[in-house]
């Protein structure tokens, strides 16, 4: 590859056609869901005291997880963020398995072992993150060279924040990764807050896109609330992997409409941020081009939104007769016998 | 056939390559230079590139990169340059490895290989015996061979495990000692400690290369009547719990050895279980030797007056025994 040159894609309004209407109508059917979800988890659960631990939520992020996310193969492995809830509703979780995790019940992922978005089961390939930022870029960066070994065409999906960028693992896995040209896509979530550190404090550089030129890898920056620009991005980033031509890196620019927890205010955020942020709300957005292209008819997408909060209702009432794990299965599972 | 502990590592390595394709190598210099101590010497000629994977200076990605490869299947077996560079990769052994079974029901069959310990003036970064870091964090198995019988039979079993297995191999032992290797494929149990030597009136309890320490020892004091029984751990989790107790039992009296420095060491573990768990059937304070509480110093008569030896082991068994 000659010397990687960093490009910015800008969406384009495409042609009104069945195959989007299509589309359209799941992007906003997963979006819906997630931010559903999330709300109930956030608003709801944690503050009527049912979830007891960290709550971190992808609110205004949604594009990102289900643009990709659509784009990726049933077959190829991914590594969420801890704000990519929609992959795993993707990957066919269930809302009422969700509630149950974050509520340290034994039908959540973890059986109780662990909390919220600290979840994955391999047989749907999605593989669990750890709390230490970026650790999962090398985790991912290995199972695309067991599928590259394997010789299957299927590809590995690592998503982040802008501030796991600063860990030394992000470097060394997308080295390893570049070194070795390994099907690997990289999806960031720039939503410009680590926390409460602003991205100023956390690198020198205007975009986390500009560290890629350094690994020879191409890498595109995208409007990370345009789900159709996530999703474009995400085949072509896709297309690049499976063809053998190594990792890709794609940036989109979001932001995080919250704290960085359930417990966190966000006073350090200006307030005109989440003005101007809430004016692109992601699913607004699709919501405004499906009507605009005669996708949908209002009447419809309310409906979607309908069936979406009927199913939350249902999912955590199916949630909350799950039982809490046994003390006496502490013990267990530390090794496999 | 004779072979050297470094010979039976690799031929350990090897006959698991041959035996199950989803066996590779991961490691820093393991490709064309045959590794810093020669363990994977001629592996990338016979299975290639593809199973023997040289990598960039860089720990975490080694070891994660490893866990990555074990999620779709594979059987990765890394290498990490001297037992003192895997803080470099500790995160990833100690959050990832060691908690996903637990966590979310996924197993991470891997192996780390470690080089480790002093005694070949290798200083402070060259010489470490670090295996507590490890014992602290449950979900990892940590395995410390001290003949070349054993390591072969535990790198094979630990390429077969199914959790991940941190596999120190002792430096100094290398190209020290040379045994006859039984004949075709065998395995030595993880989790089983080995009566190294068969004694009745004190038990010393220790592992890797200080068997051996222990070893002269028991031979000197034969000569003055006292017949020292020697527990070789070889796995320090899965602690092998019984044999301890049931040596100890035995012989009233107990010593635990290690290279590693004292305070935090795994010997307070091995004491504090004794004391628990033996108390009526001791004669005498559990004792411990162990390296003092400092770095690991490289100038000879430094690094000889850091390392537990026969003459510091001799006067404590000496001691215990006309408790």
């Amino acid at each position: 590859m000659a010397a990687a040159k960093l490009e910015v894609v800008r969406t384009r309004q495409e042609p009104e056609s069945e195959l989007h209407a299509e589309l359209a109508r799941k992007f906003l059917y997963y979006m819906g869901l997630m931010r559903e979800v999330e709300d109930r988890i956030e608003r709801k659960l944690y503050r009527q005291g049912k979830i007891v631990g960290g709550v971190y939520v992808g609110r205004g992020q949604e594009a990102i997880p289900v643009g990709s996310g659509l784009a990726a193969r049933p077959d190829d492995v991914l590594f969420p963020s801890h704000r990519d809830l929609a992959l795993y509703l993707i990957r066919g979780l269930t809302p009422g398995q969700i509630f149950a995790q974050y509520m340290g019940r034994m039908d959540g992922l973890t059986a109780g072992r662990e909390g919220n978005m600290h979840m994955g089961d391999l047989k749907k390939g999605l593989v669990s993150i750890i709390s230490a930022m970026a650790a999962s870029i090398p985790v991912a960066a290995g199972a695309a060279m067991a599928l590259k070994y394997q010789g299957k065409d299927n590809i590995a999906w690592v998503y982040f924040g802008d501030g796991a960028s600063s860990r030394g693992d992000w470097h060394e896995g997308i080295n390893f990764a570049t070194v070795q040209k390994l099907p690997l896509v990289l999806l960031c979530n720039n939503n410009q807050y680590a926390y409460s550190t602003p991205l100023s404090k956390q690198m020198a550089c205007a975009n986390v896109a500009d560290r890629a030129p350094g690994y020879n890898m191409p890498a595109e920056i995208v409007d990370g609330n345009d789900v159709f620009a996530v999703h474009e991005a995400a085949q072509r980033a896709a297309a690049h992997a499976r063809a053998g031509l190594g990792p890709y890196l794609i940036e989109c620019k979001t932001f995080r409409m919250t704290g960085h927890s359930a417990h966190d205010p966000a006073d350090y955020v200006p307030k005109r941020m989440f003005e101007e942020w809430a004016g692109m709300c992601p699913i607004a957005r699709l919501e405004q081009r499906m009507e605009e292209n005669g996708w949908a008819a209002r009447e419809e997408i309310d409906e979607t939104r309908a069936k979406i909060r009927r199913e939350a209702d249902a999912a955590i009432e199916w949630a909350e007769q799950s039982p809490y794990p046994d003390p006496s299965t502490l013990l267990d599972r530390v090794y496999e016998s | 056939m004779q072979a050297t502990y470094v010979e039976a590592i690799r031929q350990g390595i090897w006959e698991e390559m041959e035996r199950d394709p989803n066996v590779f190598l991961i490691g820093e210099d393991i490709g064309v230079y045959g590794g810093a101590f020669k363990v994977t010497q001629g592996m990338l000629d016979h299975f290639g590139e593809r199973r023997v994977v040289d990598t960039p200076i860089a720990e975490s990605a080694i070891v994660g990169a490893a866990i990555g490869a074990s999620f779709m299947g594979l059987r990765p077996v890394a290498e990490m340059q001297f037992a003192d560079f895997i803080s470099c990769g500790f995160d990833q052994i100690v959050n990832f490895a060691a908690k996903c079974r637990y966590r979310w029901n996924a197993p991470v069959p891997i192996v780390v290989r470690a080089p480790c310990g002093g005694g070949i003036h290798g200083g402070p970064y060259h010489s470490q015996q670090n295996e507590a870091w490890f014992t602290h964090t449950p979900g990892l198995k940590v395995v410390l061979p001290a003949t070349a019988k054993d390591a072969k039979g535990l790198i094979k079993s630990a390429i077969r495990d199914n959790d991940p297995v941190i596999f120190y191999e002792h430096k100094a032992l290398y190209r020290r000692i040379k045994e006859d290797l039984p004949e075709g494929d065998y395995t030595v149990p993880i989790g089983k400690a080995n009566i190294h030597r068969e004694g009745k009136d004190m038990t010393i309890v220790t592992y890797s290369a200080m068997v051996y320490v222990a070893e002269e020892v028991a031979q000197l004091m034969e000569k003055e009547g006292v017949s020292i029984e020697i527990v070789d751990l070889r796995t320090l989790t899965p602690l092998d719990e019984e044999t301890i107790l049931t040596s100890v039992r035995k012989t009233s009296k107990v010593i635990v050895l290690h290279e590693a420095n004292l305070t935090g060491g795994f010997g307070g573990e091995i004491a504090a279980r004794i004391t628990e768990k033996a108390f009526e059937s001791l004669d005498g304070p559990v004792l411990r030797i162990a390296a003092p509480d400092t770095p690991v110093p490289y100038s000879p008569p430094l690094e000889k007056a850091y390392l537990p030896d026969a003459q510091k082991l001799l006067e404590k068994v000496r001691w215990l025994a006309e408790y």
